[in-house]
């Protein structure tokens, strides 16, 4: 049973999504901060270039590009949801997480073969930022995957629905937050 | 759930384009270093992901159409993000200034430097 | 804590009376309920215990600095390290045990849904969520004091590389635990912040206009949306810290490529504008103390708005003026100089506002007002002393001295001390139904406050005389260890010592009153603000009726009305 409180609109944009963005912003500083601070050092260690010269740039793109297209599966749940489709949002939700397995994958390979050359966490400051950036972003991919799990469960029963644009949203941040850590840590070398 | 702004947008919007937009411009962006242009290649690489982020956040976030304070939660975030980088790049980013010297991470630049030529003269 | 229960049930049994429905069990109803007032409760016992042990902490090594090396009653002998992790420790709880869950998370839980007319918070589950992180992030400390190499010791800053390695620190154990205990207090704070904002923005009665807020209301939502700005970076700064210690990556160390200042700038890019965090609600609970017991008007509800937001946006300009010594680039010691000495101006005009809302006022001198015009009055020479810390020339020579430390806590006890005094006392009616003893009230006060003044004055001139802070012992430093600065320690430790007993009389007040004092009844006070219209306690779900919104909280004394107050939900 939801209190009256959680009812109410005053803003104009329905409770949930309201918290969403709040929870969107407070991530924004958290990678914000994280970020800020890579780009300082990257921009005064030039020695940084040469460490990240051993980063796979096709791994990253790959995984960008799952990651493009797992937002858009995410925004066609959305959109399933919209029109009162739960099983259809279910399905796209699941697409979405399958995106989300196919970059953990991606990464693990990754970064077993960048252990195993020796670059590991505590090689140098950049490798230090390179594992808590992607590995904090992992994280978030993991949190993200785990609640679609729970919507798209709820879904199919065309149960809450609302919560489909609202995982969605988030997996959009999560998204866009690997738009910018795909050139800071992959291109720029 | 689908607020009635939204709900007209929402239909319209073809998000198969949006998108196959969006990997020409990842395409771009992995291209860009081949050309071998420092400048340009900061320009393809952080250009276009202000591009393809701008374009993930209006169209699949909704923010497009969504009213305007959570956009300005957004953008407030974005800003004192690069408040911060200001305030802390000056020490950070630089290894000297007036009266100051960092001469620990001057000394790891140039140990590193060195260390990356003569690797590189051995192969 | 058992005792506490008893008293809470008692109290929540006089609230349900006119109910009929089956009472859930202890665990359901003080452990794992969602209501927003039992919640508040919670969050308020936590920080009261907790400030007993900060307080605890506060004696045993006030008592090293005015008899270094004896040994202390009730403590034992000191060792140097152990001095250094009660300092820290005392550091880390009040501002985060205790400041900030009494003045944010209390008084946000029990008042946002009270005061904006609504059953509960928008997400009540989360909200039990966010008091079970917090809850778990208090053990986390607690359990740090107890492991091997005891606490950790590095001040509650944490400055790498004495934080960072256990090499220096001589904690491995304590400095992680406290690092992890802080971050699940940043998670409890998020998810709460979150819940207030959202609530706030969106769950206001019908008829509440933005101007009808009430102020406390506005400067709890302020300074959490302030708090969720400025702990991010933190937050991966954290990450980053615990990742040197544990793992030893290389963040905080220059010889690998990292920068040990950047930890510094990232903790007071938050620890800064927690300052405010913390001051937003205090001064919005002496706003609404103030109103109601000078029966005037809130001289200025938008000008008080205005510069709180003033205040909140000028608050993220100023953090490294903490920094001034740490080898900063002197050209930003200039910028950070010019905008701390800016901040001073809303701050000033907002002690203004309030003087000029007493002006003309019939005061009533009952306990809380004592405390809210303590709080001006106490606050004002926290922030004049500010002053000379904010410009760095004098900065310079003033850094890290007592000086610094009395500055801070003029600032700091006002807000998390008197200031909720102020709130407790003035809200006591509402959350258990029962009156509080006047007399004992006033003696607390009392006795509170000149101790607080015996405490901290003296420390002001040693820190001038160039005692530096986190010494164990001054004895073997020829120039501080002179009687006349020996005995200014003493006096500061009298103090301290003075401000604990007088708190037996506020323990006494407290749970004496939940059983014998007079029965409050919906308004005491006469006041004029949505919660004041409930039955004390209130019931679960608060109102019986949704209220609606006619005019603003600060109706008082307006001519032409019989009575001197005009509560928010009555009709023309």
């Amino acid at each position: 049973m939801k209190p009256i409180a959680t009812t109410r609109s005053a803003t104009g944009i329905p409770t949930g999504r309201l918290a969403l963005w709040w929870v969107v912003g407070s991530e924004i500083v958290i990678f914000g901060g994280l970020l800020a601070s890579y780009i300082m050092h990257r921009i005064g260690h030039p020695e940084f270039g040469d460490y990240a010269a051993h980063t796979n740039t096709w791994a990253g793109a790959l995984n960008t590009f799952v990651l493009l297209t797992s937002s858009l599966f995410a925004v066609l749940a959305h959109q399933a949801a919209e029109k009162g489709d739960g099983r259809k949002a279910h399905r796209f939700l699941w697409y979405t997480i399958g995106g989300a397995v196919t970059f953990l994958v991606v990464k693990g390979f990754e970064w077993t073969h960048e252990i195993h050359q020796g670059y590991t966490i505590t090689a140098n400051a950049f490798w230090s930022f390179y594992y808590t950036a992607a590995g904090l972003h992992g994280l978030h991919v993991i949190a993200g995957a785990i609640v679609m799990g729970v919507v798209a469960h709820k879904a199919k029963r065309n149960e809450e629905l609302q919560r489909v644009e609202l995982v969605g949203i988030y997996w959009h941040f999560v998204d866009i937050v690997w738009i910018f850590l795909f050139p800071l840590l992959y291109i720029a070398k | 759930m689908s607020a009635s702004p939204e709900a007209a947008d929402g239909h319209h919007t073809n998000y198969v384009k949006i998108w196959a937009i969006l990997l020409v411009l990842l395409v771009i962006s992995v291209l860009g270093p081949l050309l071998g242009h420092r400048t340009l290649t900061l320009v393809t690489a952080f250009g276009i992901a202000g591009v393809k982020a701008y374009i993930v956040a209006a169209h699949f976030m909704h923010l497009k159409t969504e009213l305007k304070i959570a956009s300005y939660i957004l953008v407030t975030m974005v800003a004192l993000m690069v408040l911060l980088f200001m305030g802390v790049s000056p020490d950070v980013m630089k290894h000297d200034g007036r009266n100051w010297n960092n001469d620990a991470a001057k000394a790891e630049t140039h140990r590193a430097e060195s260390a990356h030529s003569a690797a590189g003269a051995e192969h | 804590m058992a005792s506490t229960a008893d008293h809470a049930d008692h109290a929540d049994h006089a609230g349900d009376a006119g109910h009929a429905h089956h009472e859930p069990g202890f665990v359901k109803k003080y452990l794992w309920s969602t209501d927003h007032k039992m919640i508040a409760m919670q969050y308020l016992f936590t920080g009261m215990v907790m400030a007993l042990i900060g307080g605890y902490f506060a004696y045993a090594f006030r008592m090293q600095m005015a008899f270094p090396g004896q040994h202390v009653p009730g403590f034992g002998f000191m060792a140097p390290g152990e001095y250094n992790g009660l300092v820290t420790s005392h550091g880390t709880i009040m501002i985060f045990w205790v400041a900030m869950p009494v003045l944010l998370a209390a008084f946000g839980n029990f008042l946002i849904p009270l005061m904006i007319g609504c059953d509960d918070m928008v997400f009540p589950r989360l909200n039990r969520l966010s008091y079970q992180i917090f809850l778990i992030s208090a053990v986390v400390l607690v359990a740090s004091f107890f492991v091997h190499g005891g606490p950790f010791g590095g001040a509650w800053t944490a400055y790498p590389p004495l934080s960072a390695k256990a090499e220096y620190n001589l904690t491995p154990l304590g400095a992680t635990l406290w690092l992890v205990a802080v971050a699940l207090e940043f998670v409890a704070f998020l998810l709460g912040g979150i819940n207030f904002v959202t609530t706030a923005m969106n769950a206001r009665a019908p008829g509440m206009r933005m101007w009808d807020i009430p102020i406390v209301i506005w400067m709890i939502v302020l300074a959490s949306i302030m708090f969720m700005a400025s702990v991010g970076p933190l937050v991966a700064g954290a990450a980053m810290l615990l990742f040197d210690q544990t793992l030893g990556t290389a963040f905080y160390d220059p010889a690998r490529g990292g920068d040990p200042i950047l930890w510094q700038h990232l903790f007071w890019f938050f620890g800064h504008p927690e300052v405010y965090v913390v001051l937003l609600p205090a001064l919005g609970i002496v706003a609404e103390v103030m109103t109601v017991f000078a029966r005037k008007k809130l001289f200025a509800y938008k000008t008080v708005l205005y510069t709180a937001i003033a205040t909140g946006i000028l608050g993220f300009f100023v953090w490294a003026h903490h920094q001034f010594i740490a080898g900063i680039d002197p050209r930003m010691a200039n910028v950070f100089t010019v905008t701390t000495v800016l901040i001073s101006v809303p701050i000033g005009e907002m002690c203004f506002v309030y003087i000029a809302t007493l002006y003309g006022g019939s005061i009533r001198l009952t306990t809380p007002m004592l405390w809210a015009l303590a709080f001006l009055a106490e606050f004002l020479i926290g922030g004049v002393t500010g002053i000379f810390l904010g410009a760095s020339g004098s900065d310079i020579y003033l850094h890290d001295t007592y000086f610094v430390l009395a500055h801070f806590h003029y600032t700091f006890f006002p807000i998390a001390i008197i200031a909720v005094f102020a709130g407790i006392t003035y809200w006591y009616p509402k959350m258990f139904g029962r009156m509080l003893n006047e007399t004992l009230g006033k003696i607390h006060f009392w006795i509170t406050i000149v101790g607080f003044n015996m405490a901290f004055i003296p420390l002001f001139i040693c820190g001038a005389a160039g005692d530096h802070r986190r010494i164990y012992d001054y004895s073997s430093f020829p120039d501080l260890a002179k009687p006349y600065l020996q005995n200014l320690r003493i006096l500061a430790t009298v103090g301290t010592i003075v401000i604990l007993f007088g708190q037996i009389f506020f323990l006494i007040n407290f749970f004496r009153s939940l059983r014998g004092g007079p029965v409050a009844g919906p308004n005491p006070w006469r006041a004029n603000t949505l919660e004041w219209t409930v039955p004390s306690p209130p019931p679960h779900g608060n109102f019986a009726v949704m209220p609606t919104v006619y005019r603003g909280p600060y109706e008082y004394s307006v001519p032409g009305r019989e009575e001197d107050f005009w509560p928010q939900n009555l009709p023309d």
